[in-house]
């Protein structure tokens, strides 16, 4: 356990560090990390870059996600599961394997180094999670609640919009909580499809240290630990209701 | 009354259909499947057919050794989350829910974190000057700076690291289903711990252990940020052999090539170890 959680514990206080080097208990207290870090145009546009294609691939693959989740798990058409396994795939294929192949495509497609190739990259990644989340609620949905709507004279987009989707939403809510922080996170596929014009923060960060250890990392990296966690606490909210709102019992 | 319904609503339900299903589906066909065919392809047309770039896999030794040098970071570390994780996920499954809510915590927290980060923390308190350097020299214990990253310690503390929560998640599921009246049944009987655990306990969490074992060793074998940032010259997998062969030798043909066999060997993992795996499948 203390394994675990032991590098979070170490990074925050460094990020504070008055030293020019990274010593461990950190010198003195002070902003001047993150006062360099707020004034580098480089940085600023990597987090603005991260922002945008996060935001974006959270959209994208929410609004694809959900609208599979309720085909594959209403629909009785051949070939679901199939459908469902290619859906799930991108989970445990090998990062590397994604990157080339992507990679490939894009220099064809002059795709390499901007938002719309990464957030075409991050929204493959993203679905599953959305349908993951999805599928889930809608397993445990009551159906008879929109039968009863209909029968009171609902038409299908009324019941569907009234009822179907407040009941399902803290699944949709987490499936893009998840897509936004897989995009806002992801590496490997940016390595080789940012380019120069597309950094993304990770992207950023990998540069700065591949060759050494750079501790003005220490400030974005808590910022980023800060941001991880605000989320994390979001989808436990999320989750909780989810249980709550659950119409079967599991 | 929810038959009524039932029989009402029969021919005027809100449907699945497969019209929601298909803008996913076309995106991944085009976008997805539709590049590792090509990649495949790659790999095995230049132009015409060819087995050159698999021969050239073969023929070398360096590139095999690379490949049973990635299998082999991928079974110990898998081993040792395993050691690691399994006392954490039996403390999550009987401690009291409230200890249990701070723990998961613990877990939670990390698994959250960006990988670059927590690999970037590693090489603070691991490096030449790093915490635990500096800290044991203060101490008088070392004369010297230790090296404990660029090597293949490094390499595991900051895989381990990433892969444990996925050791524990599992094992901890199953964990939780065990029927303590059955540990209590063995104890009453005249079995000691040891017994107990071995004929017990253990044989009940081997649901687990199978699906942590599988999910970490198919993650680890595709690794590729740790080895290159805490891992030494000696620790290169797979991954880094691919990265080199497109970004730094442009070589397309041999790195496809490279990309399908790991591709492979992920794809055979699941398909015979699929029953380990928790794939909820469609009602």
């Amino acid at each position: 356990m203390t394994f675990l959680i032991l590098p979070v514990f170490i990074i925050l206080p460094l990020s504070f560090s008055s030293s020019l080097f990274l010593e461990f208990p950190p010198k003195g207290f002070s902003l001047m990390w993150y006062q360099r870090l707020i004034t580098d145009f480089q940085w600023l546009e990597a987090a603005k870059v991260s922002f945008s294609v996060a935001c974006f691939t959270m959209l994208l693959s929410t609004l694809l996600g959900t609208m599979a989740s309720v085909g594959l798990v209403r629909g009785k058409f051949f070939g679901r599961n199939i459908i469902y396994t290619v859906f799930l795939s991108p989970m445990i294929m090998p990062l590397i394997v994604m990157a080339i192949a992507l990679y490939f495509l894009f220099v064809r497609l002059h795709l390499v180094g901007t938002y719309t190739g990464l957030i075409i990259a991050h929204t493959i990644l993203a679905i599953p999670f959305v349908i993951v989340n999805v599928t889930s609620v809608l397993h445990g949905f009551d159906r008879n609640l929109e039968n009863a709507a209909m029968n009171l004279g609902a038409n299908r987009l009324q019941t569907f919009l009234r009822i179907t989707l407040p009941l399902i939403s803290p699944g949709i809510f987490s499936g893009a909580l998840f897509a936004f922080i897989i995009s806002f996170d992801e590496i490997i596929i940016a390595i080789f499809i940012a380019g120069t014009s597309a950094v993304t923060l990770p992207k950023m960060i990998w540069d700065s240290i591949r060759l050494e250890i750079n501790p003005m990392v220490t400030s974005i990296a808590t910022l980023l630990i800060f941001l991880s966690v605000i989320v994390l606490v979001i989808s436990e909210i999320l989750r909780r209701r989810a249980e709550k709102y659950r119409s079967i019992p599991r | 009354m929810s038959d009524l319904l039932k029989s009402l609503g029969e021919n005027k339900t809100l449907g699945g259909n497969l019209f929601l299903v298909l803008p996913a589906l076309f995106f991944l066909l085009f976008l997805y499947i539709y590049p590792l065919t090509k990649m495949i392809l790659i790999s095995l047309l230049d132009p015409d057919f060819t087995l050159r770039h698999y021969q050239q896999f073969i023929s070398s030794s360096i590139y095999v050794k690379v490949f049973f040098i990635t299998i082999k970071i991928g079974f110990f570390s898998t081993v040792i989350c395993l050691v690691l994780g399994y006392p954490v996920a039996f403390l999550l499954a009987s401690v009291s829910p409230k200890t249990r809510g701070i723990m998961i915590v613990f877990v939670v927290i990390p698994f959250w974190i960006s990988l670059l980060i927590r690999n970037y923390a590693w090489m603070i308190i691991l490096g030449r000057n790093g915490i635990v350097n500096s800290l044991l020299l203060k101490m008088g214990l070392i004369s010297a700076p230790l090296k404990l990253m660029y090597n293949s310690f490094g390499m595991y503390v900051g895989m381990v690291h990433i892969l444990l929560p996925y050791m524990i998640f599992p094992l901890f599921a199953v964990m939780s289903g065990i029927d303590w009246d059955l540990i209590r049944a063995a104890r009453s009987l005249g079995a000691n711990t040891f017994q107990t655990f071995l004929r017990i306990y253990l044989p009940l969490s081997m649901k687990g252990v199978s699906t942590g074992c599988l999910i970490v060793f198919i993650i680890s074998i595709g690794f590729f940020i740790t080895p290159a940032l805490l891992g030494g010259l000696k620790d290169i997998m797979i991954s880094n052999l691919i990265e080199n062969q497109i970004n730094n030798l442009l070589n397309w043909g041999f790195g496809s090539a490279l990309a399908f066999i790991l591709l492979i060997v992920a794809v055979i993992l699941i398909v015979f170890f699929k029953k380990y795996l928790f794939l909820e499948e469609l009602k």
